[in-house]
């Protein structure tokens, strides 16, 4: 696999952990309407890997944003265990779960929600911002960043000045100016075209992915599906199978 | 975070300009409604300032400085005896017609004040000298409402009561609420100037002897004589507590003002709340970034606060502007801002602000930040 050639030269005498970076043991997600509970997630069970991108994938309304909800601590899980990088999210507060998500997960969204009142740079550096970082030392880092995504030139640009796909680019930077150890992406493509999305996906997998990292990728896109490692499909609140991806882009 | 929440705030131009313009009018309202209120209550108070003496003696009954109620000659040598009593001298204040040379007629107030010691003078001379009110015929114009008896030079002469009266002096007198021309004589003439009365004398100006204090003295005149005494600003309070309890001033301006602040608390909440609203995903990804609530509603607060500073700036500086405008010069716009006032304009204005942020902050602590996976 190609993540083995991510990891960096320094870390080769560094112990190799292996334990996964995202370990779900049957999670449960229900939502209340009224003294009706729908069940979302039914017994999840699934193990991402450091270094690796996963597909999820399944009909609209399967569960695949909630699971994404909880992974992120964004939601929290009725029952089971939900460990990520280590952390027992399922056992954090509110409070910790903020500090969680501050420091180890990276967002991207389906409409990017950029803040448009603020330039390329100062939306990269929102994350950064939020986790106390000094405000300039945070748009210089932020600057980097956008560099990395190809958008140097475009750093006090504002979100309406950008086409989609570079707003996407700008949402990738936001995702990773933190060093999240886990990114999460909701249906990153799904507002832009076939060519578009798939420059994004391969411009996300070269600059995103790395040997302590790992990234979760909801879409149903399937012009997308060789950018991910594995791909776990999800039918009516469950896992149905996870399976290595045949057609993977190495 | 706060450089984030200001530029969310003003970068949305739009919306920053209706907030800060809303807050802005309400201030601006606010001040302006409230400065008039001042401006009319303290006029009434005005002929106290502009006869000016440190004790005012009065008939008991006495509610406000125009209603005339006299007092016998005997009162007045009794103030003088009082323990504590300097001088004490009489004092004439009556409304009377004046005949302009255009057969017109025209109310004034007039003043009489004792001739030997000129004791209720005019504050400032613009034109003349106070000593020639002792001339004959001689009466001093105060500037406020003087084109309405024809702008008078000194020299000039017109009637009042089939009698003569010539201009020696044009005084500086503050414009009080009745806004009638001031006519400045001394006692002696002033009882000829208006028809006869039993008994002439309206008040008694006195003032304490040095090492008295004058609450002392006060006390001395009400006990000795059995009249009312009152030091300037007790007289001031006595006239301007009558008008608000008397006329529908309070009562019209307090609704206007109230209006105003309800209003503005609807524009400026509703302004808000759409903001809250419109940045409600924005606000739902900071927060699935690991943005705390409170960071959030501090953010807002700020926002808030920032709108308020700045509207309150412009709104009170625009009311004291019109204010300034429209009272300079032969303006007649009763018009007095107190620093009380605008102490209690900026508190209702973060007041306001913060009422009306507690919607958007309500929602923002209620935002699930899931909202942000929902397409």
């Amino acid at each position: 696999m190609a993540k083995a050639t991510a990891i960096a030269p320094a870390d080769k005498h560094q112990p190799v952990t292996t334990a996964p970076a995202v370990f779900l043991r049957q999670v449960n997600k229900s939502f209340g309407v009224g003294n009706t509970y729908l069940p979302v997630l039914k017994d999840i069970n699934l193990e991402i890997r450091r270094g690796e991108l996963l597909l999820l994938v399944g009909p609209s309304g399967c569960g695949k944003t909630t699971l994404l909800s909880v992974m992120a601590g964004i939601l929290d899980a009725d029952d089971g265990i939900v460990d990520v990088f280590g952390t027992r999210v399922d056992r954090l507060s509110q409070a910790q779960k903020t500090r969680f998500r501050q420091q180890t997960i990276g967002f991207i969204f389906q409409q990017f929600n950029l803040i448009p009142t603020l330039t390329a740079t100062e939306n990269v550096a929102v994350p950064l911002i939020i986790n106390g970082y000094p405000y300039r030392e945070a748009l210089e880092r932020a600057r980097h960043y956008l560099d990395l995504v190809g958008l140097g030139n475009r750093l006090d640009h504002f979100p309406t000045q950008l086409s989609g796909g570079q707003q996407q680019r700008v949402a990738i930077a936001r995702a990773l100016v933190a060093e999240p150890r886990l990114v999460v992406c909701d249906e990153p493509t799904a507002a832009l075209d076939g060519t578009t999305g798939q420059m994004v996906m391969e411009m996300f997998r070269k600059v995103a992915l790395s040997s302590e990292r790992a990234i979760v990728v909801v879409t149903h896109d399937n012009r997308i599906f060789p950018y991910g490692d594995r791909i776990a499909e999800m039918l009516d609140g469950r896992i149905v199978s996870v399976h290595d991806n045949p057609n993977h882009i190495r | 975070m706060w450089r984030i929440g200001l530029k969310m705030l003003m970068g949305d131009r739009a919306k920053y300009f209706t907030l800060v313009g809303g807050v802005s009018m309400v201030v601006f309202l606010f001040v302006q409604q409230g400065s008039v209120f001042c401006g009319l209550i303290g006029r009434t108070a005005k002929p106290v300032e502009a006869i000016g003496a440190p004790i005012w003696v009065v008939d008991r009954n006495l509610q406000v400085v125009d209603e005339f109620k006299g007092l016998l000659d005997t009162d007045l040598l009794r103030v003088r005896s009082v323990e504590g009593v300097k001088w004490a001298v009489p004092l004439f204040i009556r409304q009377a017609q004046v005949r302009l040379p255009s057969g017109k007629f025209q109310a004034v107030r007039l003043v009489g004040i004792d001739s030997a010691t000129l004791v209720g003078r005019p504050p400032r001379l613009l034109e003349g000298r106070i000593e020639d009110l002792n001339a004959p015929d001689a009466v001093i114009v105060g500037r406020a409402e003087m084109e309405r008896l024809g702008s008078p030079k000194i020299g000039d002469t017109f009637e009042i009561n089939d009698r003569r009266a010539r201009v020696v002096g044009i005084a500086d007198v503050p414009r009080d609420f009745l806004s009638n021309p001031y006519l400045y004589t001394t006692f002696e003439r002033a009882v000829q100037y208006v028809p006869r009365e039993r008994k002439l004398m309206n008040y008694i100006l006195a003032a304490p002897k040095e090492g008295y204090p004058i609450e002392q003295v006060l006390e001395n005149i009400r006990r000795t004589t059995g009249l009312a005494a009152y030091d300037e600003d007790g007289m001031r309070w006595l006239t301007m507590n009558y008008y608000m309890r008397n006329t529908g001033i309070p009562v019209n301006i307090g609704i206007s003002v109230t209006l105003v602040f309800l209003v503005g608390m609807a524009i400026i909440g509703q302004t808000f709340y759409a903001f809250a609203l419109q940045n409600e995903k924005y606000f739902g990804a900071l927060k699935a970034m690991g943005a705390s609530s409170w960071k959030l509603v501090g953010m807002i607060v700020l926002q808030s606060v920032i709108v308020g500073l700045i509207g309150y700036g412009i709104g009170a500086g625009g009311g004291a502007l019109v204010g300034y405008l429209g009272g300079r010069g032969a303006g007649k716009l009763a018009f007095y801002t107190p620093y009380q006032l605008l102490i209690i304009a900026f508190v209702a204005t973060m007041l306001i602000c913060v009422l009306s942020s507690l919607l958007s902050i309500q929602r923002v602590l209620r935002l699930e930040p899931a909202i942000v996976f929902r397409g």
